[in-house]
């Protein structure tokens, strides 16, 4: 992804900010132009939300095969997160020093999502550990 | 106007090295470097954190504690000898994921381990000038020592973030004074992965005669005397010098262990003085009165007198600091070398 793509997802992948449909009360993220469900109904209409960074881990499976960008944090964990609001999203799980479990409490974090090389930009946004 | 911290945030990262592994590795008498540096073991960062996601951790905690309106923090500086750009500040990634851009300033700062306590000076000043609502400074890093370094037993990793503002604040500043030489104690040349020091040079002339500077002319010009303080608080370079310093300067260490952080997780640079603060922060009542004092290479000590006020029964729930000082996941050197980067692929 180049640096330009990124930096416009920088307030929405920095923040959590989805929005949510003013109709059916279904929040999405990342935001969506329209509700799947409404459709016609919620043009011009869709509501921005900053989500909570509160959720749940709906599944989740543990990384050995990565990718050479993220050998060095082999093993890791990969989930799907539901937020407390609704939407189901894929990030990877952080500081889970005793494990994580389906149905475990998580809250987002501030990390290091991929340096692009040594001389690259660095790209942020989250990641869930277990809620303290 | 009077300014004061409006709240205040603390983040370490959760993995640890034991001072005593990185001794077995060089080969050296870990219980008797432990013990003479009173370290026992430093956080580490994971391989995705550095010192700009650390200044957003320790942001979001502060804003955890008090919900004020991003977007009225007029400006935004980050103390750090370790920032990952060498061009490209750190201060606006911050900005801009607690929300508080576009309508503010923002700039990196560098002074050794000082840079965060320099920043809320500049701060403080554009609150009572009326130039902001209110100022968000960090002070955090990620800091390294050579391998084999003595600096490597306790060059650490966090940070912690003060929001300064004149609208209720939780704790006032009755006095501030700086004491600055150009000392070379401590340096990093451009394009180098590790600092240099001046061994034995860095006591005396450079951590023992600034602090000392700063905290008896602070007492001075206050009329105070140690006693008057319920906590002192001195940079913490390792767990000796802020309890020799203290006692010099007639401080106990019951008045010097509540702040004192570095046993657990070793020094944090930027971090130091303001991580201990945030310690002693979330231990205090209103009235307690609290000393202090950083310290950066090169050289200068900021002296900080304060006085806690009845708003801080008043904060929100946020992670406490000794709650992630305390627990922690201990890894081998190995896995340090790892992640702190230290093998070369
Ligand atoms: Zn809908």
């Amino acid at each position: 992804m180049g640096v330009a793509r990124f930096w416009r997802e920088n307030r929405t992948r920095y923040n959590l900010i989805g929005n949510r449909c003013p109709t059916c009360e279904k929040a999405f993220f990342p935001p969506r132009e329209l509700c799947p469900t409404c459709h016609r109904q919620s043009i011009g209409k869709m509501v921005e939300i900053q989500f909570s960074g509160k959720g749940k881990i709906y599944s989740y499976s543990d990384v050995h095969d990565a990718p050479t960008d993220f050998s060095d944090q082999r093993p890791y964990i990969m989930a799907i997160v539901e937020l407390d609001e609704g939407p189901r999203i894929t990030a990877q799980i952080v500081d889970a020093i005793d494990g994580v479990e389906i149905g475990m409490p998580v809250e987002m974090v501030f990390r290091k999502i991929r340096e692009e090389s040594p001389e690259g930009i660095i790209h942020y946004g989250y990641k869930f550990k277990p809620a303290l | 106007m009077k300014a004061g911290i409006v709240t205040y945030g603390a983040y370490v990262p959760s993995f640890r090295i034991a001072a005593e592994e990185i001794a077995d590795t060089w080969g050296e008498n870990g219980p008797a470097i432990s013990r003479g540096l009173n370290v026992k073991a430093k956080s580490v960062p994971a391989p995705d954190e550095d010192s700009i996601t650390i200044s957003v951790e320790a942001s979001r905690n502060a804003l955890r504690r008090r919900a004020i309106d991003a977007s009225r923090i007029g400006s935004v500086f980050v103390g750090s000898e370790s920032p990952p750009y060498a061009v490209k500040p750190s201060a606006t990634v911050l900005a801009a994921a607690i929300g508080a851009t576009p309508d503010m300033t923002a700039a990196d700062l560098e002074f050794a381990c000082k840079a965060g306590t320099a920043g809320m000076q500049a701060a403080l000043g554009m609150v009572e000038a009326g130039m902001v609502d209110y100022g968000l400074v960090v002070g955090a890093d990620t800091s390294q020592g050579r391998p084999g370094d003595p600096l490597e037993y306790t060059a650490s990793a966090g940070g912690a973030a003060y929001i300064l503002g004149a609208d209720d604040p939780i704790a006032t500043f009755n006095d501030i004074y700086s004491y600055t030489t150009d000392t070379p104690d401590f340096w990093r040349r451009d394009l180098q992965p590790y600092p240099s020091h001046g061994g034995r040079f860095t006591g005396s002339p450079a951590y023992f005669k600034h602090i000392t500077a700063t905290t008896t002319t602070v007492m001075e010009r206050m009329g105070t005397s140690p006693e008057d303080y319920k906590y002192a608080i001195f940079h913490q370079p390792n767990g000796k010098f802020p309890l020799r310093i203290g006692k010099k300067l007639g401080f106990s260490p019951e008045q010097v262990e509540t702040g004192l952080l570095v046993p657990f997780i070793g020094n944090t640079y930027s971090g130091s003085m303001m991580l201990g603060l945030t310690a002693v922060l979330d231990a205090a009542s209103p009235g307690d009165r609290i000393l202090a004092v950083s310290y950066g290479s090169g050289a200068g000590s900021d002296a900080f007198d304060i006085t806690v006020t009845d708003s801080i029964e008043k904060m929100s729930e946020a992670p406490t600091t000794m709650q992630q000082v305390e627990g922690g996941r201990m890894i081998s050197y190995g896995v340090y070398a790892k992640f702190r980067r230290k093998i070369r692929m």
